[in-house]
């Protein structure tokens, strides 16, 4: 063991120092946090939310530790009032790897602890409702953990030998003699099989209810989706009536899984910034972002990105704030049956930064502009005086007409004020980021609680509203808008000359062994990655932690007693992509 | 006053469509089927329609746009030399690993010479994501700015190989010209420090 002692944070010190026998430090080099025993974990999580305020649990996973014969489940926790995250972590057996669960104190990590079942195999005791989240129900195996292999298996690690010198070329599809992509268990027949609890869906209807004055009802389940216009891709919301109210509702998801982490875990580095564009594929910017400050962090000092690169990161983040926003307002009012003209209006704003974007990275929407250390390429000539006059001419003005157009309709109000209300505490507990948290009236946002890379240096101020519900979700959104109009002023003015990438570009890199979490607040909130890196040219795990999955948590509590058409308002006013939910 | 909010939405709708109107009046007819009339609608002031009419109208595309890769190759008396010397580089970055490289050898020896013999990218795999442009030593394959690859069937037209793939310099030179004159200077100053290290000797 190493016998140097680790340099303690003071954070971890307190936590520490209350619970002397059940937490101890994570001595493996390179690696943060408290290791928990798991029959401590679920007393030590509960003071640590009540007595040391972290009530907010952002991020739950996994680690496959092949080699050690062990599975670890690796938590983050911060507080809603600012400051750093706390990492817990429980290492478990790997051939039985059971945890308790934690819905009970954070129920945000209701659909966390699922995914971590369905991909790693890690079962929670004592969740709810512990079946399949991405992958379907008859699925064979636990695709993240590293002995699993898929039909189409080509090879453990990217670049695969047979491209070179000697490259035929072949499809993979080709040597699998059934070309399906697909195996099942022993004994699986796809033809006659009914997923668990899904027997209710076929038969249409529930048991009568006797209703108080003597009126037998009957409860209904309603399907929304998958293949619906106002679900934003292929989603599905089970929705169970008694008249037309909403009594309960599952969001059913998986249909556009890919699994980004498998395919992230494959490619090396560089390989991933590709990926990422194509998790909320209208945020490409924000999630290059995200994940160039993660492996900055394994990196090191070295690929600290001079001081254009910062500015030029700062000003494509904030116009994808924008850009986002306007879609999310847009699409919303769609959703309200507005159908096509507002979304037209802010349509044509989106466009005119994605012409920015194909100028300065080489496409509209998969961008790939960020690298390790700084930005693939500068600003092409003219390109600063065109982002000036939008931000200080064009999109101030759109913003205000936008408001004049929408935010005081009566059709508007009236359809969301006071509908799909979650209260802060609700929001909390049920780990919602972004403009979700912040409508709820916490004014928590990364930019200020615990700021990356340059943003203590501007002026802005964290949007929030009080009451949580769909009308302030959207209001929030102009909010948001309007203070990214400011930091992008702030940057654009002061947008310093010089290089735009710290190092040379590289395609390899010499990766220290270690861990990193790191996290950006996109457009659609927390949007962090935890990679894992074994010193070799391929991450061991990369995780994403995608807010358009987790905020969606909180869809039952925001629909229960909600009238079924107002489901569609709710769903629209959390801001999913479906890229990003499935992964 | 209830239904005061719609009437100012109302307005603002109003004022949209007299845009439209009073902008076509006041550009008259270049504003459409015109390059000067795209490129007027892609300013952050335009007013009025802003839709193009695809494929009668297409917007310009900025140098730095990026679609499939093609092969640069050097006219050299008259015949195509492929700046490619099959390194493997561009496969082995490749994301989606969509490159295949043979490369050639020597008939006589055996030897691998530097050039490929057979070349492929197979585009439905390919997710423009530039890299192998970017990595290139010899600035040898260039991401293209031909975007209209649609065809009828999946193994033929959908897999490139090195006759599809390779194009001229002058082509390259046309669609990037800011980027082309960047490599031949810095091309020109990495001779000139050959030179200069040379003639001490």
């Amino acid at each position: 063991m190493n016998e140097q002692i680790k340099e303690i944070k003071s954070y971890e010190q307190e936590v520490l120092t209350r619970f002397p026998d059940w937490a101890e430090v994570d001595q493996r080099e390179g690696f943060q946090g408290l290791l928990v025993d798991q029959k401590n974990l679920l007393a030590m999580m509960e003071s640590l939310r009540d007595e040391f305020g972290y009530d907010h649990l952002t991020s739950v996973t996994g680690v496959d530790y092949l080699q050690e014969e062990q599975m670890e489940v690796v938590y983050h926790l911060f507080k809603s009032t600012g400051g750093p995250i706390l990492e817990i972590k429980v290492q478990l057996p790997r051939s039985n790897p059971v945890v308790p669960s934690l819905v009970g104190l954070f129920p945000g990590a209701d659909f966390q602890e699922r995914e971590a079942w369905d991909l790693l195999g890690i079962r929670f005791e004592g969740h709810p409702n512990l079946k399949r989240i991405l992958m379907w129900e008859g699925f064979a195996g636990h695709p993240l953990r590293k002995d699993w292999q898929e039909v189409f298996y080509e090879g453990e690690f990217k670049p695969y030998e047979d491209r070179w010198p000697e490259g035929k070329v072949s499809k993979i599809e080709d040597q699998n003699p059934y070309q399906e992509n697909i195996a099942y268990p022993k004994g699986f027949n796809p033809e006659t099989w009914i997923p668990d609890g899904e027997e209710l869906l076929f038969q249409g209807s529930l048991p009568l209810v006797q209703d108080d004055p003597g009126i037998e009802t009957e409860q209904l389940v309603v399907n929304l989706g998958p293949q619906h216009p106002s679900t934003h891709g292929v989603f599905r919301m089970v929705a169970t009536l008694e008249g037309e109210t909403v009594v309960d509702l599952e969001p059913v998801m998986g249909y556009l899984h890919r699994n980004h982490e498998k395919i992230g875990e494959r490619n090396t580095y560089a390989m991933n910034m590709p990926y990422t564009d194509r998790l909320d594929y209208f945020c490409s910017m924000s999630n290059n972002f995200g994940y160039a400050l993660t492996v900055e962090k394994l990196l090191g000092e070295k690929y600290r990105p001079p001081e254009r690169a910062e500015y030029i990161r700062v000003i494509m983040a904030e116009l994808t704030r924008v850009l986002n926003h306007f879609m999310a307002i847009g699409f919303f009012l769609n959703d309200l049956g507005a159908y096509f003209t507002p979304a037209l209006y802010t349509i044509k704003e989106r466009e005119l930064i994605l012409d920015i974007f194909e100028a300065v990275a080489g496409s509209r929407m998969m961008c790939n502009y960020f690298r390790f250390g700084g930005v693939v390429r500068d600003l092409p000539e003219g390109m600063e005086d065109h982002i000036r006059k939008l931000v200080y001419d064009r999109l101030p003005r759109q913003i205000d007409e936008l408001d004049r157009y929408l935010v005081e309709n009566e059709i508007v109000v009236s359809r969301s004020a006071g509908v799909g209300v979650l209260t802060p505490e609700q929001a909390i507990g049920l780990s919602a980021v972004g403009p979700v948290l912040r409508a709820s009236g916490v004014p928590y946002d990364i930019r200020r609680a615990e700021p990356y890379s340059i943003y203590d240096r501007f002026d802005f101020d964290v949007a929030v509203r009080y009451h949580g519900d769909v009308y302030d979700r959207f209001l929030i959104r102009f909010d948001e808008i309007r203070q990214s109009i400011r930091i992008l002023q702030q940057a654009i003015d002061g947008l310093p000359d010089g290089d735009f990438l710290a190092n040379k570009a590289a395609y390899k890199f010499r990766m220290p062994k270690g861990e990193a979490y790191g996290r950006v607040e996109g457009p659609k909130g927390e949007l962090g990655f935890y990679v894992v890196s074994d010193g070799t040219d391929n991450p061991w795990r990369y995780h994403v932690r995608a807010p358009s999955f987790i905020n969606l948590t909180g869809l039952r509590e925001m629909s229960l007693g909600e009238k079924v058409a107002d489901l569609v308002a709710i769903l629209g006013s959390i801001d999913i992509v479906l890229g990003e939910v499935d992964r | 006053m209830k239904g005061f909010g719609i009437i100012k939405g109302l307005g603002v709708t109003l004022k949209h469509i007299y845009d439209t109107y009073a902008e076509d009046i006041r550009a008259g007819r270049k504003r459409y089927y015109t390059e000067e009339g795209v490129r007027q609608r892609m300013t952050p002031d335009t007013k009025g329609i802003f839709t193009v009419n695809y494929p009668e109208e297409k917007l310009p595309t900025a140098e730095a746009f990026r679609y499939v890769p093609f092969l640069v190759y050097d006219e050299v008396d008259g015949e195509k030399v492929p700046r490619c010397t099959a390194c493997g580089i561009c496969s082995k970055v490749c994301p989606s690993q969509c490159i295949w490289i043979t490369r050639a050898e020597d008939p006589e020896t055996g030897k691998p010479i530097k050039t490929p013999a057979e070349f492929a990218i197979d585009i439905d795999l390919c997710m423009n994501c530039g890299y192998c442009a970017e990595y290139c030593p010899f600035d040898a394959i260039k991401m293209d700015h031909d975007y209209e690859l649609a065809g009828y069937e999946r193994m033929e037209s959908n897999i490139h190989k090195l006759e599809r793939l390779l194009k001229p310099a002058s082509y390259y030179a046309e669609i990037r010209p800011v980027n082309y004159a960047l490599e031949l200077q810095i091309k020109a100053e990495a001779e000139a420090k050959k030179a200069a290290r040379r003639r001490p000797k």
